[in-house]
Order: C-alpha cells, then structure tokens, then sequence
C-alpha cells in the first residue's frame, strides 16, 4: 500500500441557491471516502447542504509565471466594465 | 436479581443502560483523538465520540429527573463506581488496534441504530424524542462503519487478518446486546423501551450481510458473556472511569 492517499479538493454548497465553494483538501483512497471524510472535516459546524470532491491531480491551474501575459492585458480596459451605460428609469433597480 | 420490578425504577436502570453504553463507548473512541492514523479518521472518530456523548446528556440527564434525586447527567457520569455503571461489556473493550475499534463501532452501531429505530415508538414522549435526535446521528456511523469494515475485511492480507482477529475477540461480547432481563421485559410490557431481543432478527440479517461483503467470518457457537447491564464489569472498566473521572473526583464540581 502506498504510504499516502490521494488528494483530494472538497467543494461544499453552504445554502441552497449558493454555488459550491472551494474549502480545503484532504487524503482520502477513493471518491466515497473522500465525500465521508469531507463531511466530518468540512461541514461539522453545519456548514453544507451538498459536497463535492475532485481528486486534485484533475485540476489543471494557470501558472503563476504566466501571471503577467495572462492578467495584465485586462488591467487597463475599464470598458469592460458595465458602468457607462444609463440605466432608463423604467428597468429599475439592476 | 428482583422478580418484581417497579416501573420508575425500571426506567431508570433502562435509561442508564443506554446512556452509560453511550457515555463509555464515546470516551473509548475520544481516546483516539490525536492517535488516529491519518488526520481525517482523527476527525471522524473525534465527531463520533460526540456524538455518542451528546447523546449520553440526554439519557442521564433524563434518567435523573426519572430518579428525582437530584442527580444530573454529569452525578450520574462523573460520581459513580463502576458497579453502579450499566452500560453493554462491549463499549467497555479497549481500543486495540483500529481495526478493533472498528469492528466494536459496527457490531454495536449495528444494533445502536435498530434500537433507536424502535424507541422511536416509544410511548414515552421523552425517549421517542431522544431516539429520533440520536438516530440521524447513528444512521451515520452505521454507514462509515459497515463502509470501513467491508473495505478493510476484503482489503489486503494484513487489513483482513487484522479484521478477522478484531470479529474473534469482540464477538463473545455481542449476545449481550440483545439478552433481555426483568427490567427489559417491565420496560417492553409498558411500551416504553423495545425489548433488546426484538432487536436480534435486524441485527443478524445486517451483520450478516456486511460480514459477508467483507469475507470475514463470525465464529461459531462462541460463549457469550453478560452482565455489564446488571453493573457486572470487566477490568476495562475501572481503568477508563479512573481517567475520566479524576478531575470530579479530586476537584469535585469543579467548573470551567
């Protein structure tokens, strides 16, 4: 046996209508333990209505070496953002 | 042992039966805390052991006021002997290794969890109540257990010796569970605690199943030893009150 279990990322839906969120990772040998483990690591103060776990090696992050060709472009088109439009008075509150 | 039993009285040894089961098998499983061979069982069996003692306050707390002696939960735990203890010998076998432990949380959440099922229709409000709390809690460690025990029987050739070696110590300890007495049968006839030998059909087909998926085999026509109900106690049992009780003892009504 090896001596470590996979890693695996937990997710956890706090309230109904929230979008699952990353809380941490933990050991597990398969996805069933990982969900079980997640339960009684993650949401003992009551803090889930739904768990999910992906093993971490699923994941594929940017590097942080590539941080400046990947973010820096959008670092001065405030155009992008949505806030030069007026908004009629009839659409309301947005 | 009495032939005549008064109700009261027969309710308070019934509560003490559950509450000090609970109460010693949660301080048994505490014992793992920080010793657990990986960080997430730590916490597994940490969350179990409160649970099972949470449960534990219900039951003594109720079975003092059913006393009316003014003896709370914390009198009842903290400030008796281990002859006036009537919690199942099998919470009280040590820990071993984890798959002794294991084995003793599926064997006895095997039979937790049916019993709390059948105290639901208790017609005591009081005990329905309790019952349906600690169920939703069991039904949880009944599924981890039987998971782990199957996973581990039909594991590797170490995990499974290990497993086989843990049902052959813990299963003499098993007949207990379901053995009822004077005080079980007052209980039963007045409705408001099920008898445990009602419980022995649902606990054989259950255990039998998951023994089964975990290749594992129960030994045969082993003795069963009695009498934890009835404040008859192993050796186990001094040891572990010495250590949880100590601080009652030397400090009494100390408080945070």
């Amino acid at each position: 046996m090896s001596s470590e279990w996979p890693l695996w990322e937990i997710f956890i839906r706090g309230q109904h209508g929230l979008n699952h969120r990353h809380v941490g990772s933990l050991h597990a040998p398969d996805a069933e333990m990982a969900v079980k483990h997640a339960r009684d690591v993650y949401t003992r103060r009551n803090e889930g209505v739904s768990i999910w776990v992906v093993p971490s090696s699923a994941i594929t992050a940017s590097s942080p070496s590539d941080k400046g060709p990947l973010f820096d472009p959008s670092n001065s088109k405030v155009y992008r953002h949505p806030t030069f439009f007026d908004i009629p008075e009839e659409v309301g509150k947005m | 042992m009495e032939t005549v039993v008064d109700l009261d009285a027969a309710l308070f040894e019934g509560l003490c039966r559950m509450g000090d089961t609970t109460l010693v098998l949660g301080h048994r499983v505490s014992e793992w805390c920080g010793h657990a061979p990986v960080l997430e069982e730590d916490i597994a069996l940490a969350n179990m052991a409160l649970d099972l003692i949470g449960q534990t306050q219900l039951w003594l707390g109720l079975a003092g006021d059913v006393e009316g002696k003014g003896r709370d939960a914390d009198a009842l735990a903290f400030r008796r002997d281990a002859w006036e203890f009537r919690n199942l010998l099998l919470a009280e076998r040590p820990n071993g290794d984890f798959g002794q432990t294991l084995m003793r949380q599926f064997l006895f959440d095997a039979w937790h969890q049916p019993m709390l099922k059948a105290l639901e229709g208790s017609k005591d409000a009081r005990i329905a109540e309790i019952a349906a709390k600690a169920g939703r809690e069991v039904a949880y460690h009944l599924e981890r257990s039987a998971d782990l025990v199957i996973r581990l029987g039909d594991g590797t050739e170490e995990s499974h010796k290990r497993m086989q070696a843990a049902l052959d110590t813990l299963w003499p300890y098993t007949g207990e569970m379901m053995m009822a007495d004077d005080v079980d049968r007052t209980l039963a006839e007045a409705g408001v605690m099920a008898a445990p030998d009602s419980i022995r059909p649902t606990w054989e087909a259950l255990v039998a199943e998951v023994l089964g998926e975990a290749k594992l085999k129960a030994p045969e026509g082993a003795y069963m030893h009695k009498g934890g109900k009835q404040g008859t106690h192993s050796e186990h049992l001094g040891h572990m009150l010495a250590t949880m009780q100590w601080l009652q003892r030397a400090y009494p009504d100390a408080k945070w």
